[in-house]
């Protein structure tokens, strides 16, 4: 890990003050679960680090008249602890309990979760974020890629979004909060996500100079669920993931939205499932066809097939788990 | 997840210390290394300078560890980890992976479980840190440490304190767990060797003796 300067600023004044306005200069330090990781492996090699797990203002679970705010610095264990987003967002509570690590949990943070960058072994090892060789060859069509993108995937990034609680978010329509020196902006999280271009952007919408500062879910009656297909029960990311949220009209779908995680470069919404949805029961068969549909479009690359039976059968699990209701 | 294979040489070279970027730097020359480097100070300029930063250089802390303060000099890039270990002389707490991902490292802090290796020295201030040499007094070990000897529960013995510390601090948060419950309750630990069978019953052993019954 290269030397840094350390902040620890009080107020989300002072801690704005205190950022760059290119990447590369300045880091935030929250949980540190995936930040000091890539400091230790030179990825990130910021000149300053600002610890914001102090700033009062990011913290806290509050229900607002605009909905649920869950302030950026809330570790993903106060998440899961919280009675309200049990009982009212059990498809975040999925994910919070996904994680499968107390330590994580206790130490990462939900902005954490939304801002950390993708696991793809190629950037990990320094080969940048969309991983081509010398002479700008992509590396990941024809190298290892057993873990990579099946949707979305046509280039420049091949990486899958990291993110764990972004698929729940985003089928809720929950808005993340965003502030800079020189003012705040909301941002609705499906939006928040993007595909980079080229290899000095981000994954992220969020610019050098900002800060999430919290998410705001909206409140609504809703069935909903996250199911998450890991290759072991410890310590890993899922390797596919479905976040689904149910409008329900009796016993018929009146709207809903599913939202795959770990399969793109983004957390990908699939209109296709909702539309094979509208106006049905929620059973195995109609579970089934949301998930064959949701997967339609893939396009898996030359090791990971696999991912596209895995993450019809995240749809339909989750289906499945929000029709019953589960709180 | 196992490492890809290397398809060739990266775009992006590291400057620290690390076998790979060593054995990359030999690879490819060191006129060509020096000039990557140059490159990426010429890109990254020092942002403003600011009032109340601490470091890069060493600075002065304190933390609180098994119930003492404890003085050192540290830069603010020393882990928890590193601090215990090479500052205080404290090398139960094991460096593994040093990514957050094995839990050999685990300690409680402020009554939690966190990595060590994943904390700042620094940033772990004014907070209580617990670690695996505060459990037995004398030669009184602790109910999970003596449920860890009765059960076999460790073979090569890497991950033996982080997972104790686990349990430990599992226990006191649920005094009656399920075998369910103790397999969820420390699963941010691993065990290369296998003994997750020996080290669950050592948990649910253990459980009982911390409530007063016969203790090993």
């Amino acid at each position: 890990m290269q030397a840094f300067e350390y902040a620890n600023p009080s107020t989300l004044q002072e801690a704005l003050s205190l950022l760059g306005n290119r990447w590369g200069e300045v880091d935030v330090l929250a949980g540190g679960t995936d930040l000091l990781p890539l400091m230790k492996d030179e990825i990130h090699t910021p000149r300053r680090v600002v610890n914001i797990k102090n700033v009062k203002e990011l913290g806290g679970i509050q229900s607002t008249k605009a909905g649920l705010r869950i302030g950026a610095a809330v570790t993903l264990e106060e998440l899961l602890q919280s009675a309200l987003v049990r009982k009212t967002y059990p498809a975040l509570a999925d994910a919070a309990r996904g994680i499968a690590s107390p330590q994580i949990r206790n130490m990462g943070t939900v902005g954490g979760d939304l801002c950390q960058r993708p696991r793809c072994w190629y950037f990990r090892n320094g080969f940048g974020l969309l991983a081509r060789d010398a002479g700008g060859q992509a590396l990941v069509p024809g190298g290892e890629n057993q873990y990579h993108a099946i949707l979305g995937n046509s280039g420049p990034a091949y990486f899958v979004s990291a993110s764990l609680l972004g698929p729940a978010l985003i089928a809720y329509n929950a808005t993340v909060k965003l502030a800079s020196a020189s003012g705040s902006r909301d941002v609705p999280v499906e939006k928040f996500f993007v595909t980079p271009q080229n290899d000095s952007s981000r994954e992220i919408a969020l610019l050098p100079n900002e800060i999430v500062t919290g998410i705001v879910i909206p409140s609504a009656v809703t069935r909903s669920a996250t199911y998450e297909v890991r290759q072991r029960q410890a310590l890993d990311w899922p390797l596919a993931a479905a976040s689904v949220v149910l409008r329900m009209k009796g016993a018929t779908v009146a709207g809903a939205r599913v939202v795959l995680g770990h399969v793109a470069p983004t957390p990908w919404v699939s209109e296709e499932a909702a539309q094979a949805l509208a106006g049905k029961a929620i059973n195995e068969e109609t579970a089934t066809e949301a998930g064959k549909a949701a997967l339609a479009g893939a396009t898996p690359l030359s090791q990971n097939a696999y991912k596209v039976q895995l993450a019809r059968v995240a749809v339909k699990r989750a289906l499945l788990q929000a029709a019953r209701g589960r709180a | 997840m196992n490492q890809p294979k290397e398809p060739g040489d990266p775009k992006r070279l590291r400057s620290g210390f690390s076998r790979r970027g060593f054995i990359r730097g030999v690879g490819i020359g060191s006129g060509a290394l020096g000039g990557a480097v140059l490159h990426e100070e010429a890109l990254a300029e020092p942002p403003a300078a600011a009032a109340g930063v601490a470091g890069p250089g060493a600075v002065s802390i304190t933390l609180q560890v098994n119930g003492k303060p404890q003085a050192l000099n540290v830069e603010p890039r020393v882990t928890l980890l590193d601090a215990l270990r090479n500052h205080l002389n404290l090398t139960g707490a094991k460096k593994v992976c040093d990514r957050g991902t094995c839990g050999a490292c685990t300690v409680i802090m402020a009554g939690k479980v966190v990595y060590a290796c994943n904390v700042l020295a620094i940033d772990a201030q004014g907070k209580n840190i617990q670690t695996i040499e505060s459990l037995s007094t004398g030669s009184r070990l602790h109910p999970v440490e003596a449920a860890f000897v009765r059960h076999d529960a460790q073979q090569c013995g890497y991950c033996t304190p982080g997972f104790v510390m686990a349990a430990k601090n599992f226990l006191d948060k649920n005094p009656n767990p399920t075998m369910q419950q103790i397999e969820h309750g420390l699963s941010g630990n691993l065990c290369r060797c296998g003994t997750y069978v020996g080290m669950r019953q050592a948990v649910l052993e253990a459980s009982k003796a911390m409530k007063g019954g016969p203790r090993a």
